[in-house]
């Protein structure tokens, strides 16, 4: 690990103002990621996506993020133009979006997807950037590449498509990668090899992973330190390893809600909310 | 394609059925040849590798996958084709995309009236209030559209909407795989609660074998669109499973091995 962190984030805040009132999503959040992977954590609608969304500064109107400081290996990120930005987005951080479908094009086949992508950062033939795009498919355990090349994204399966575009978003071997939920429509057997491929990319490359997940078991195993986020603030940040001892009370209500192989089947216990604890 | 799975009485009967898609002129063979039956008041799982062809059973129950061989039968009827309003009355799917399933211009009231007023309920207003209450949604979502609200409040959306019809049978894909725990413990007692309550059938696809656990009584894993195996519920505490599939399933289940 580099002793200057990657990425450093000060109180940032995201807002909507709408006719309805003003909705604060993201409310003072700092925290800093180095070449390491980087859990979030917490309850639904409590501003993961909006957090990752904001270090691209990709959240749309009426939405508004400000922060303090926003700082990508010393390029201060809010100074930047519109142009410069989109240069950064598509080549040294990428984000695998929660919605499969936001990123992939709805009437254009995978393979001339990658190809497009491969040919934007690389000068490449187009028959060497169709091997690229098979191997890349096989890398995230697709079964049949061949014919996922030349499927259309709705002919694919919601797993497929999520590996698909992992796939994509490695392409430009992006030095920070915000993945969020990337593997939540994947079974258990093919998440872990798609985590595999994460592990080594941060652990040979150097990359620095935001990844966002409820999946509580995955992070614990998976991550080096976790944020858990509660109504728009980081409430808990603990090593990995430690998330079964945290001691936020929220923290500790969501490791007490999970199912367990093997249980008894009664209601699972559910947390008592307090407002009180962001 | 009769025997003890398949008695007369199974809420849902599968039997041999088989769903080929056509992708430009090469066919794609999705199911092939899956039986499975579920008991009235049953709750019963399906889980397995990515691309096996779980939602696309799920999806060729409802009439919206390309069956070209086998049948499928409710109640030991075969169904009207195309599916008619009656169908969708007794049998609500909850899709695995959550984006994709919710039309972007409609605001989250009209997702729920909607169906309210297809199939002609009365005290409409009491019924959105109580759906959105019973899937853990403030009020103040009613009116918001669907780009408006996170993954997994759009996951809860689509449950009331199911759910708001009152059906027998609930086909759920991946219905809390978007959601964190403590929402997702809050949605599993409340399908669970409801079909105590409204006497219904679920048949559910999770990727997650602690979900399947809790939830479902009997199961189906699958690959590569057949049948690898079923498997009563303690078969998974017990390990007590043949295939070497569900085998690496369970291992994968307990976590990432650095
Ligand atoms: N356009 C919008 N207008 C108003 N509020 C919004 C808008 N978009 C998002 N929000 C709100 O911002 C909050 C944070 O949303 P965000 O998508 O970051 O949640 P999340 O933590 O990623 O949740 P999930 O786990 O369900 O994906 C939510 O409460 C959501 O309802
Ligand atoms: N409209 C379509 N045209 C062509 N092939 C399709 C179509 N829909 C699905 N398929 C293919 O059918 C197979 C089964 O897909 P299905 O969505 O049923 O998988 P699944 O088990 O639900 O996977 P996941 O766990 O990833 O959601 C996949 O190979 C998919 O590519
Ligand atoms: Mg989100
Ligand atoms: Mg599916």
């Amino acid at each position: 690990m580099t002793d200057e962190p990657l990425l450093e984030v000060e109180n940032l805040r995201v807002r909507f103002e709408t006719s309805r009132g003003v909705t604060e999503a993201v409310r003072g959040v700092s925290f800093q990621v180095g070449r390491e992977r980087v859990g979030i954590v917490g309850e639904s609608g409590s501003g993961k996506s909006m957090t990752g969304r904001s270090i691209l500064r990709l959240i749309r109107p009426p939405g508004v993020a400000t922060a303090d400081r926003l700082m990508f290996s010393g390029i201060d990120l809010q100074a930047l133009s519109e142009r410069r930005m989109r240069a950064m987005r598509g080549r040294r951080i990428a984000m695998v979006m929660q919605d499969p479908k936001y990123s992939l094009n709805p009437v254009m086949r995978i393979g001339s997807q990658l190809v497009e992508a491969l040919k934007v950062h690389e000068r490449i033939s187009k028959s060497k950037a169709r091997e690229r795009a098979l191997q890349m498919l096989a890398d995230v355990q697709i079964r049949d590449p061949e014919r996922v090349l030349s499927a259309y994204p709705h002919e694919l399966s919601g797993g497929m498509g999520q590996r698909v575009m992992i796939a994509m978003m490695l392409i430009p071997s992006p030095d920070l990668l915000i993945a969020d939920e990337p593997t939540s429509a994947l079974d258990v057997t093919v998440q872990l090899e798609v985590l595999r491929i994460l592990d080594g990319l941060v652990k040979d490359r150097g990359m620095g992973l935001i990844f966002i997940s409820h999946d509580l078991r995955l992070v614990s195993t998976f991550c080096d330190r976790v944020l858990v986020m509660y109504l728009g603030k980081i409430v808990e940040e603990i090593d990995a390893s430690r998330l079964q001892d945290a001691e936020h009370p929220y923290t500790r209500g969501l490791l007490e809600c999970l199912p367990a192989i093997g249980g008894s089947h009664e209601p699972l216990k559910v947390l008592k909310r307090d407002e009180a604890w962001a | 394609m009769s025997g003890p799975q398949s008695a007369g009485n199974a809420k849902i009967a599968v039997s041999d059925l088989s769903v080929t898609f056509t992708q430009g002129r090469r066919p794609v063979r999705a199911v092939k040849g899956v039986s499975f039956s579920v008991k009235p008041l049953e709750s019963f799982g399906l889980v397995g590798e990515s691309g096996s062809g779980k939602s696309t059973v799920l999806r060729a129950i409802c009439g919206l996958a390309p069956v070209s061989g086998g049948e499928i039968r409710i109640d030991g009827a075969a169904m009207a084709e195309p599916r008619d309003k009656a169908f969708a009355r007794r049998v609500q799917m909850v899709f695995q995309d959550p984006y994709g399933s919710l039309h972007p211009r409609h605001t989250i009231d009209r997702v729920l009236s909607e169906p309210l007023a297809i199939h002609r309920f009365s005290d409409r207003e009491d019924r959105i209030v109580q759906a959105l209450k019973d899937v853990g949604l403030d009020a103040r979502f009613r009116f918001r559209l669907p780009h408006q609200l996170s993954g997994g409040q759009r996951q809860r959306v689509a449950i009331a909407r199911a759910l708001i019809v009152e059906p027998e049978i609930l086909l759920l894909d991946e219905p809390t795989s978007a959601l964190d725990a403590s929402i997702q413990a809050e949605v599993l007692n409340l399908l669970t609660r409801l079909r105590e309550e409204r006497n219904l059938t679920f048949v559910m696809v999770s990727h997650d074998l602690a979900v399947i656990d809790h939830m479902c009584e009997r199961l189906l894993v699958m690959r590569g669109g057949e049948a690898v195996e079923a498997l009563e519920r303690s078969a998974l505490a017990d390990h007590a499973v043949s295939s070497d599939y569900t085998r690496t399933l369970l291992t994968a289940s307990e976590g990432y091995v650095r």
